[in-house]
């Protein structure tokens, strides 16, 4: 369970975002139609997107703060990214990619963990692979397997599957409703397919044109449906 | 072995010391340049890029000149080395690897930059969130990413020090055993009546090496290829 609690604005080109929300919750969804500002908005939780102004806190720690010149630099907010793409090192193997966080982090080595997390994902007889090598379901099970293995605190998932076709979704979907339940780590899930946010989430975030429509539970998702999509 | 002689050797051995310590001490300025310019805006940048590969368009001997004025022993920068490290560079084989470097510098610089340049920023950002600062996602991912580009870049540089005549021989002389390399040598030989032959196995050696460097860069960057994106 986590407290998100965000209140920036972010100009950027001629579109605004300007959002406001607390969430709580094991497994929220950032819901909304494509250009609504979603992807704009993990960046700035991430801390790859500097917002205008306003604060961004997890839990009882302040990320981004612009009134108190606070900007936790990304690579200390320990928050995990799963990028639409993948975005696997291409020229280091899978077995690197998933260690990768652990060692930038100055972790101890831990093959219970590293397992485990193999297990969950299915990616133990990959890891010899190059990413060229991996199919994209594959590659998203790595990239997820990747932000686990640094022990966030939080896991950002941007519209994952957005990239895979309709078989590889399937494949991946259970594998993200285990991490919800087994990994024990809080998600923020971005998406604007509504099937894929019943699976997963718990609490939802309405976004649209850069602005909070509404929060609330996986009921807001009837009347999106319609609106939105 | 090729009926060459002491002296010759040595012009050899001058030749290639010259070159590799060019290189290798260029190597850390040029990929901090290639980076400054290609990720960085500021104030000047046009006319650093233009004093960095100024070597390339100078006529040699020009640059060479420029060099003995500045680090000649009475230069401003000669005397500062002097006086404060007791380093000499005019008439020393040091003073020549300094204007081989110069004179190879832009064409190492150009690769690293494009390299850089092509490097998808996407991978840094990821590399951040995962934990790495700004040092580190350099090392582990934007250098080793680049490195096709860098080894191209040092293949370039050695080969042009290497070939290097004019700066050389106008800030350091033509001194055998301290600043005669091969140009150098071919050069003299071929001043003296009856030098042809000579000058002849110089020759063939100079293709040699620089035919040896063009299969080793050619190599290199296919291991490279091959390590950083995959068969």
């Amino acid at each position: 369970m986590i407290v998100l609690a965000v209140d920036v604005e972010k100009q950027l080109g001629t579109f605004k975002v300007n959002v406001r929300f607390e969430a709580v919750g094991g497994a929220i969804a950032l819901f909304g139609p494509s250009g609504s500002g979603k992807t704009s908005l993990v960046n700035m939780v991430a801390g790859l997107l500097e917002p205008d102004r306003g604060i961004i806190a997890l839990d009882d720690t302040v990320l981004f703060d612009a009134g108190r010149n606070i900007d936790v630099p990304p690579h200390k907010r320990r928050i995990g990214y799963v990028f639409q793409e993948g975005r696997l090192f291409p020229h280091l193997s899978v077995r690197q990619n998933l260690d990768y966080g652990r060692r930038m982090n100055g972790q101890p080595r831990d093959q219970n963990e590293f397992d485990r997390i193999a297990a969950l994902l299915d990616i133990g007889q990959l890891l010899d692979r190059r990413p060229r090598m991996l199919s994209g379901g594959e590659r998203q099970r790595v990239a997820v397997g990747r932000a686990l293995l640094m022990r966030p605190r939080l896991l950002l998932l941007d519209e994952p599957l957005a990239s895979l076709d309709a078989g590889h979704k399937r494949e991946i979907l259970p594998y993200l409703v285990r991490l919800r339940d087994e990994a024990k780590v809080p998600i923020v899930y971005v998406s604007h397919m509504p099937a894929e946010v019943r699976r997963i989430a718990t609490e939802v975030v309405l976004l649209n044109d850069g602005k909070v429509v509404a929060t609330g539970g996986l009921d807001l998702l009837k009347d999106a449906d319609t609106d939105l999509l | 072995m090729l009926g060459l002689t002491p002296e010759e050797w040595t012009a050899v051995e001058l030749s290639l010391r010259i070159s590799i310590v060019a290189t290798v001490c260029a190597l850390p300025f040029g990929i901090a340049l290639g980076w400054l310019l290609a990720r960085k805006q500021f104030w000047g940048k046009t006319l650093l890029d233009g004093i960095v590969f100024l070597p390339l368009v100078l006529p040699p001997v020009v640059t060479g000149y420029l060099l003995l004025i500045w680090f000649g022993r009475r230069g401003p920068v000669g005397e500062f080395l002097y006086d404060w490290f007791g380093i000499v560079l005019s008439f020393r084989w040091t003073g020549a690897a300094l204007s081989c470097g110069v004179m190879g510098f832009p064409l190492m610089v150009r690769p690293i930059r494009l390299a850089l340049e092509a490097i998808d920023r996407k991978l840094e950002d990821a590399a951040s969130t995962l934990g790495a600062n700004n040092l580190r996602v350099f090392l582990t991912v934007t250098l080793p990413l680049a490195l096709p580009g860098v080894i191209a870049g040092v293949v370039l540089c050695f080969a042009r020090a290497l070939g290097e005549f004019g700066a050389t021989i106008t800030f350091v002389s033509n001194i055998p055993g301290e600043t005669q390399t091969i140009s150098a040598a071919i050069y003299t030989l071929t001043q003296i009546p009856g030098g042809d032959a000579e000058a002849g196995k110089l020759v063939l050696i100079s293709i040699l090496l620089a035919f040896a460097a063009l299969v080793a860069s050619e190599w290199l960057s296919r291991r490279a290829a091959i390590r950083f994106h995959g068969e």
